[in-house]
């Protein structure tokens, strides 16, 4: 076996790396797309007169916080089949994915919305406001550049949690280097492409959400431009 | 077969890898705290070259994932002559990961102490050393402890990973009753909530012990 860089390998293997690339985006853009609107669900499910309820919600969202996504990926994939439910390992990884970073979401909506001064919504109730229309007009608008750089933080954290997915199967960039690199023996250049390839993706995405949490500073007054 | 069956034949199994996970945070916990300190000082150094490595060091363990950072470890450094046993390479992946977070806690937390401390301390005539020891790193503490207990908890998670390197930790463990028993609820049911055990009754409570003592050290009483 060759020990360095091997560059033809490197070739030989960059088509199946690029198409696996792509999986790997879609995961992660239908994983937020889950994980934002179930943050909404655990959001409105802590917000209900009832406190029982509402407590019973807080632990679910703790426990889902404090135990780790692959065994969470597991207990999906595992124990739904167990009951009838057969799903695909992609469906399977979305849900959980989903879940684990809605509970995230929720934390970031629920800290946005406690972000608007409370005044805003005495003057709302001064001014015969509807609750549905201090939502809409006055609270939504102020909450919204506040959860902007969290909502950015957790699309890069599902970007770079996406390779779990390979452990239950899903064809994503990891699963497609350790076939590769398992079938070649030769685990080098897959793995180090991998590498970079997060590197060229992640970098830029993170530099804009920083960007924006700039934007958004300078917008709300905290920061002069 | 009935839980508490279960639990008879397999728990003495997972209580094993338990170990084997406190084990793997305790290691990881000590290296990323070390490593978090010493990169945030470097990346707020006037030095560029010093604070380039830093900021270098820090995109690149923060924009890889975990997990290939780890295979990276395991699989890819015997290449290079680097042979890490299972356990070595997951701690080092964990401890270098996390103490790029870490970092930028520190530096953050550096940045947060009020500039008029460091000006009194310099009038005052101390020397940079005393400075830092008994004006800034005191104050600190309270700061960046909040977040770090944060990333700390991340890290217990986190340190599920290291079974996909063959470390033989709970995940690990919960993952080969498994394939023996199929018995898939009970087994990863039980990882889950061992897991959870451990975050919100054992190291939580210990991460706000340490932000109360941080706190009752600078006078800032904290409930």
């Amino acid at each position: 076996m060759e020990m360095g860089w091997r560059w033809d390998f490197t070739y030989e293997i960059l088509p199946q790396m690029a198409i696996a690339t792509l999986n790997t985006i879609l995961a992660a853009g239908v994983g937020y797309a889950i994980a934002l609107i179930v943050g909404l669900f655990f959001l409105l499910a802590q917000r209900t007169p009832s406190k029982i309820f509402n407590w019973v919600n807080r632990e679910i969202v703790e426990f889902i916080r404090s135990t780790p996504l692959l065994i969470q990926l597991f207990f999906v994939y595992f124990v739904l089949p167990q009951f009838g439910i057969t799903l695909s390992a992609w469906v399977c990884g979305m849900i959980t994915i989903g879940l684990h970073f809605g509970t995230y979401m929720s934390e970031v909506y629920r800290g946005a919305l406690e972000g608007v001064s409370k005044t805003q919504w005495e003057a709302c109730r001064a001014l015969n406001f509807s609750t549905i229309y201090t939502y809409r007009r006055i609270v939504l608008p102020q909450a919204f550049p506040i959860a902007i750089p969290g909502m950015g933080n957790y699309l890069v954290g599902i970007f770079k949690d996406t390779p779990l997915l390979s452990t239950i199967g899903v064809a994503e960039l990891f699963h497609a280097a350790t076939a590769v690199g398992g079938y070649n023996y030769r685990y080098l250049e897959p793995y180090t492409l991998v590498g970079i390839i997060f590197l060229t993706l992640s970098i830029p995405a993170a530099m804009w959400v920083r960007k924006l949490e700039r934007d958004v500073n300078i917008s709300q007054g905290k920061l002069k431009k | 077969m009935t839980y508490f069956e279960f639990l008879n034949e397999h728990g003495i199994t997972l209580l094993l890898g338990t170990v084997t996970t406190v084990k793997v945070l305790v290691c990881s916990m000590i290296l990323y705290v070390i490593i978090s300190m010493i990169f945030g000082l470097m990346r707020l150094s006037k030095n560029p070259v010093i604070q380039g490595t830093a900021t270098v060091y820090i995109e690149f363990f923060r924009g890889t994932s975990l997990l290939v950072q780890l295979f990276w470890a395991y699989y890819v450094l015997p290449f290079f002559g680097i042979s890490l046993e299972a356990f070595t390479a997951g701690v080092v992946a964990l401890g270098l990961n996390f103490g790029a977070y870490g970092a930028e806690i520190v530096r953050a937390g550096i940045l947060a102490v009020p500039k008029g401390q460091w000006e009194a301390a310099h009038s005052l005539n101390f020397t940079p050393a005393k400075r830092i020891k008994r004006i800034i790193i005191p104050q600190i503490f309270p700061i960046i402890l909040p977040p770090a207990a944060n990333l700390t908890v991340e890290l217990l998670k986190a340190t599920a990973l290291v079974a996909l390197v063959t470390v033989v930790d709970l995940t690990f463990e919960a993952k080969q009753i498994n394939s023996i028993t199929w018995l898939s609820a009970q087994c990863f049911g039980t990882a889950l909530l061992i897991y959870y055990i451990m975050a919100r009754f054992a190291l939580v409570p210990f991460l706000r012990w340490l932000e109360v003592l941080a706190a009752r050290k600078v006078g800032k009483e904290k409930i």
